[in-house]
């Protein structure tokens, strides 16, 4: 029998339909305005929520809801205006332990919750925010590496009671001199022991060893580098007060950070583009700073200058680095001054109370080290330069010995010591970043572009469905049922997938709709010209959808391979564009050849038919 | 008698009958036409180039809006005072919006320019402008971002190449990439002579415009191929005639709904969205042109002919030892 679906062939188009339906269902729900509140570390008790719950009522803002689920609370508020106001409130009550974020909470029913549906996730072209790329430079990492070797090496060395000349760096590698020859085998099984990251090369000099960081290390540091920038990244972004942000790596070494409704970008550039790190020296008290200043500085000694512009003079070992503070929070101390209260890890305690106790009554200075990142143009070409900038931020007389937890003091207002706490709390960065692409995009526009996006989306359908009802009448009506059950099942999977909507991605599914009547036209002009030919309606239609089929396989499947190479390459917004376009292409197929076919052998299947409606 | 509904005729479109237009007898017109416009285009990409976006060449891109039109001169002379020299200033879309660009700096830290930039706008003014777009690309990223989009032209161009000529034959493949890269040349060509900015969205657009292009054209040579094995008494030029001409009804609809979607982006998709419409609209124009009037050419002047696309007849081999 010609023209017939089987039963079973019927009911899975149409479950196939409803299911499509149901997931694109949530897409029709809005968003309530909320604001999110969570411990950094713990989940919050019953009775904490009460209170805050209690707090926010003080506000009079009115509560639409307020939830409390997996020890964070999630309050929806009316408008953004009480968003902002429940926000800053909160954020002044709660202090710096809790991250209270601000969010749009989506009102899908539960039930359709429960079952997974989830609305589209808007790129931020549509909904607005923040797209932070960040490289790292590992290059520099691995410079680190090599410094904190060679000082490692040193201390190695004089416990192990091997006499050396020297201890130097030279064109990537460390070159250790002996005194004696005789001592190198000792050194070599020193170094085969508790230096297995380097490679060791032994040059004529018989009392010289040449060390180099192996590449296998080297590419762990690079990789340790740009794993502990996400981390920081993700706890500096979580201070920020973000609701959904996206950390990723991208890349061998660089890092996208998205933060959906950030507005104060220049804020979020402060914390997460500025490399800071610190450095803990003694003070070098016994020699001339002004010999220093006219360019003769003691060996052993550097020069610096404190953020008053004085010169003042460290010793060149450090004491402790950035990373071995694992948290600093900003504090006032006995006499009102603020301050910052760290704490430091293992490696670090223990450097640092060896060396308290030896110098009891010594200042000790620390150093911020920022590192800030120019793009010049030197003879035409591109040059990114980095320039470190090393401050003294306070000197401080050592008052006793300590080794895992001390204040730092000095500092000028306790905005300075909120923000330095900020930088060390969530880490100080293995590797220096570096902004190298931003796009922010304003509320405002978000909400427009997702206007302009519908409204173009609204008038392009209207016309294509409008022009095939007139051209191809009935047939043209059919083709247009498939077209919108199309829509709805991009709309589905999209949603499924939770991939990006971007505005070119709403492009892609306009496109989408101008070429999925494609198919339907391919077979429609197919049928009418086996009627031409004098073919029966029936054998007509089997003939037009069994010739047809071949052509648009072909034509769609390279459409498609364009479609994926777009996918591979692109990025963000393209990238979007690429998926709604694939999806597109792949449902418009199943619809305008197995969806309008179930119509047509319902109207005309199994039954005798002078004329097609064509 | 049931009752019939059809529409009514003030509504009915003159159908299209099968035509029979001699395409490739006149080909040379087309070719000729062609030629001249690719040569224009190439000239025109080789001495003015394309205007390429700060996604490729790196730099800043501010957009601001003001609640009432703005004074572009004003600001002009503001960041003049406060240093940017290099800005440029244009309304973008409507009056009240304005788009600012700067190029890559000599000593300014790049991330922090537009916060800079947007706090010497909003010095001393009494209805500050509302920040809508920041775009920074860095010079690397505006590299890797070019090598991409030039890869994923050659990664699709060679993907369809092989695809069509396991499909077809490889004098089709050839066919199809020129008549594909026709469409890409004078798009590109537009695009150079009219100065519009390229930028990521717009390669996007050319690359679904290659998959657009190629869609059309496979469609005439499926039916080409098609007669070749049904129609064994035609010369091969008369075949592709007429399957030209059975397939010019689908060419010019399939053709003219996607230009009414993108007439509709163009018209209501925003400013952003432009460039990535313009694009398609052109291509979509020369894609129907060049899978009528240039694909067949071309695959015949490589050289095709029925013979290349014959199904091996295994039954005859079958019979033939038979006695």
């Amino acid at each position: 029998m010609q023209n017939h679906f089987s039963l079973w062939k019927n009911i899975s188009i149409i479950v196939m339909f409803l299911i499509s339906i149901i997931y694109s269902l949530p897409n029709l729900y809005g968003d309530d305005p909320a604001v999110q509140i969570s411990h950094i570390v713990n989940k919050l008790t019953q009775a904490q929520a009460s209170d805050i719950e209690a707090t926010i009522k003080t506000t009079g803002a009115p509560l639409k809801t307020f939830e409390f689920k997996n020890g964070k609370v999630l309050a929806r508020l009316t408008n953004a205006d009480d968003q902002m106001k429940v926000a800053d409130l909160l954020r002044d009550k709660m202090g710096n332990d809790y991250t209270v974020a601000l969010n749009l909470a989506p009102t899908t029913p539960a039930w359709l919750q429960s079952i997974g549906a989830k609305a589209m996730y808007l790129g931020l072209d549509l909904r607005g925010g923040v797209h932070f790329l960040l490289e790292v430079d590992t290059d520099a990492a691995v410079k680190q590496a090599e410094e904190r070797y060679n000082d490692d090496l040193r201390l190695a060395l004089r416990d192990a009671k091997i006499h050396y000349q020297a201890i130097s760096k030279d064109s990537g590698f460390i070159k250790i001199t002996l005194k004696s020859a005789d001592e190198k085998p000792e050194l070599l099984l020193l170094l085969n022991k508790d230096f297995h990251g380097l490679t060791v090369k032994e040059p004529e000099a018989a009392e010289q060893v040449w060390l180099q960081i192996s590449e296998t290390d080297a590419r762990e540091i690079k990789k340790f580098a740009v794993a502990q920038n996400m981390t920081t990244l993700r706890n500096r972004v979580n201070e920020l007060g973000v609701a959904e942000p996206v950390i990723q790596q991208q890349g061998e070494n660089r890092i996208m950070v998205q933060l959906p409704g950030v507005q104060d970008t220049s804020r979020a550039k402060e914390i997460l583009g500025t490399t800071a790190t610190l450095e803990y020296r003694l003070v070098d008290t016994e020699h001339d700073v002004q010999q220093a200043v006219s360019g003769h500085s003691p060996i052993g000694s550097r020069l610096y200058y404190e953020k008053n512009g004085n010169p003042i003079l460290l010793d060149k070992r450090i004491i402790i680095t950035g990373d071995q503070i694992v948290d600093a929070s900003s504090s006032s101390d006995d006499d009102g001054r603020p301050s910052v209260s760290i704490s430091l890890n293992g490696i670090g305690a223990s450097k640092m109370g060896k060396l308290t106790q030896i110098s009891i009554g010594k200042p000790m200075a620390v150093v911020f080290i920022e590192y800030k990142n120019e793009t010049r143009i030197v003879n035409g070409q591109k040059v990114r330069h980095k320039e470190k900038v090393e401050k003294v931020i306070s000197v401080a007389t050592i008052q006793g010995v300590f080794s895992k937890r001390f204040q730092t003091t000095g500092l000028d207002s306790p905005q300075e010591a909120r923000n330095l706490s900020l930088l060390l709390r969530a880490g100080a960065l293995a590797a220096p970043v570096d902004i190298v692409e931003e796009r922010t995009v304003g509320p405002s526009l978000g909400q427009d572009n997702i206007n302009k996006g519908m409204m173009s989306f609204i008038v392009g359908f209207a016309l294509v469905v409008l022009f095939m009802a007139v051209y191809y009448k009935l047939f043209g009506m059919i083709a247009n049922a498939a077209l919108a059950f199309n829509v709805v099942i991009v709309v589905a999977v999209l949603s499924m997938l939770q991939a990006t909507l971007t505005l070119p991605g709403i492009a892609g599914i306009i496109l989408t709709v101008g070429m999925s009547v494609d198919a339907n036209v391919l077979i429609f002009e197919r049928i009418k010209e086996e009627i031409n030919n004098g073919n029966t309606p029936q054998s007509s239609i089997f003939s037009g959808y069994d010739k047809a089929f071949a052509t648009i396989l072909d034509s769609h499947f390279t459409n498609l391979v364009v479609a994926i190479v777009l996918f591979a390459f692109g990025t963000g917004s393209v990238k979007g564009f690429a998926v709604t376009l694939i999806i597109g292409i792949l449902s418009s197929m199943f619809t305008a050849i197995t969806g309008t076919r179930m119509i047509i052998n319902w109207i005309y299947g199994d039954k005798h038919v002078e004329k097609l409606s064509i | 008698m049931p009752a019939h509904f059809t529409l009514k005729p003030s509504f009915r479109i003159q159908k299209m009958k099968t035509t029979n237009i001699n395409f490739i007898g006149n080909r040379h017109i087309a070719l000729i036409f062609s030629g001249v416009l690719s040569l224009i285009s190439i000239i025109s990409l080789a001495t003015q180039g394309l205007h390429m976006g700060i996604d490729f060449t790196g730099g800043t891109l501010i957009e601001v809006g003001y609640q009432q039109p703005a004074d572009l001169n004003a600001l002009r002379q503001k960041l003049d005072a406060e240093g940017f020299e290099s800005a440029t200033v244009q309304n973008f879309g409507t009056a009240k919006d304005v788009l600012i660009r700067l190029k890559l700096q000599e000593g300014v830290s790049s991330a922090d320019l537009s916060t800079k930039v947007l706090e010497s706008i909003n010095k001393d003014v009494a209805t500050p402008a509302s920040l809508r777009r920041v775009e920074f690309v860095g010079p690397q990223v505006g590299d890797d971002l070019a090598e991409d989009g030039f890869l994923a032209l050659l990664y699709s161009s060679l993907a369809i190449l092989v695809y069509i000529a396991w499909r077809f034959e490889w004098k089709f493949s050839l066919g199809a990439i020129i008549a594909t890269f026709h469409d890409v040349i004078v798009t590109l060509g537009l695009f150079s002579l009219l100065g519009l900015e390229f930028d990521l969205t717009v390669l996007a657009a050319v690359l679904a415009l290659i998959g657009y292009s190629l869609n059309d054209t496979i469609v005439v040579y499926d039916r080409i191929r098609e007669n070749f094995r049904a129609l064994r008494d035609k010369s091969t030029e008369e075949i592709m005639n007429i399957s030209v001409n059975v397939t010019l009804s689908r060419t010019i609809m399939t053709s003219l709904t996607v230009l009414l979607v993108l007439v509709s982006l163009f018209f209501l998709g925003g400013e952003t969205i432009h460039n990535f419409a313009l694009v398609l609209l052109f291509g979509v124009f020369f894609g129907t042109y060049s899978s009528i009037f240039i694909a067949s050419p071309a695959a015949l002047m490589l050289g095709i002919s029925p013979a290349d696309l014959m199904i091996p007849l295994k039954d005859n081999s079958d019979i033939a030892h038979l006695p």
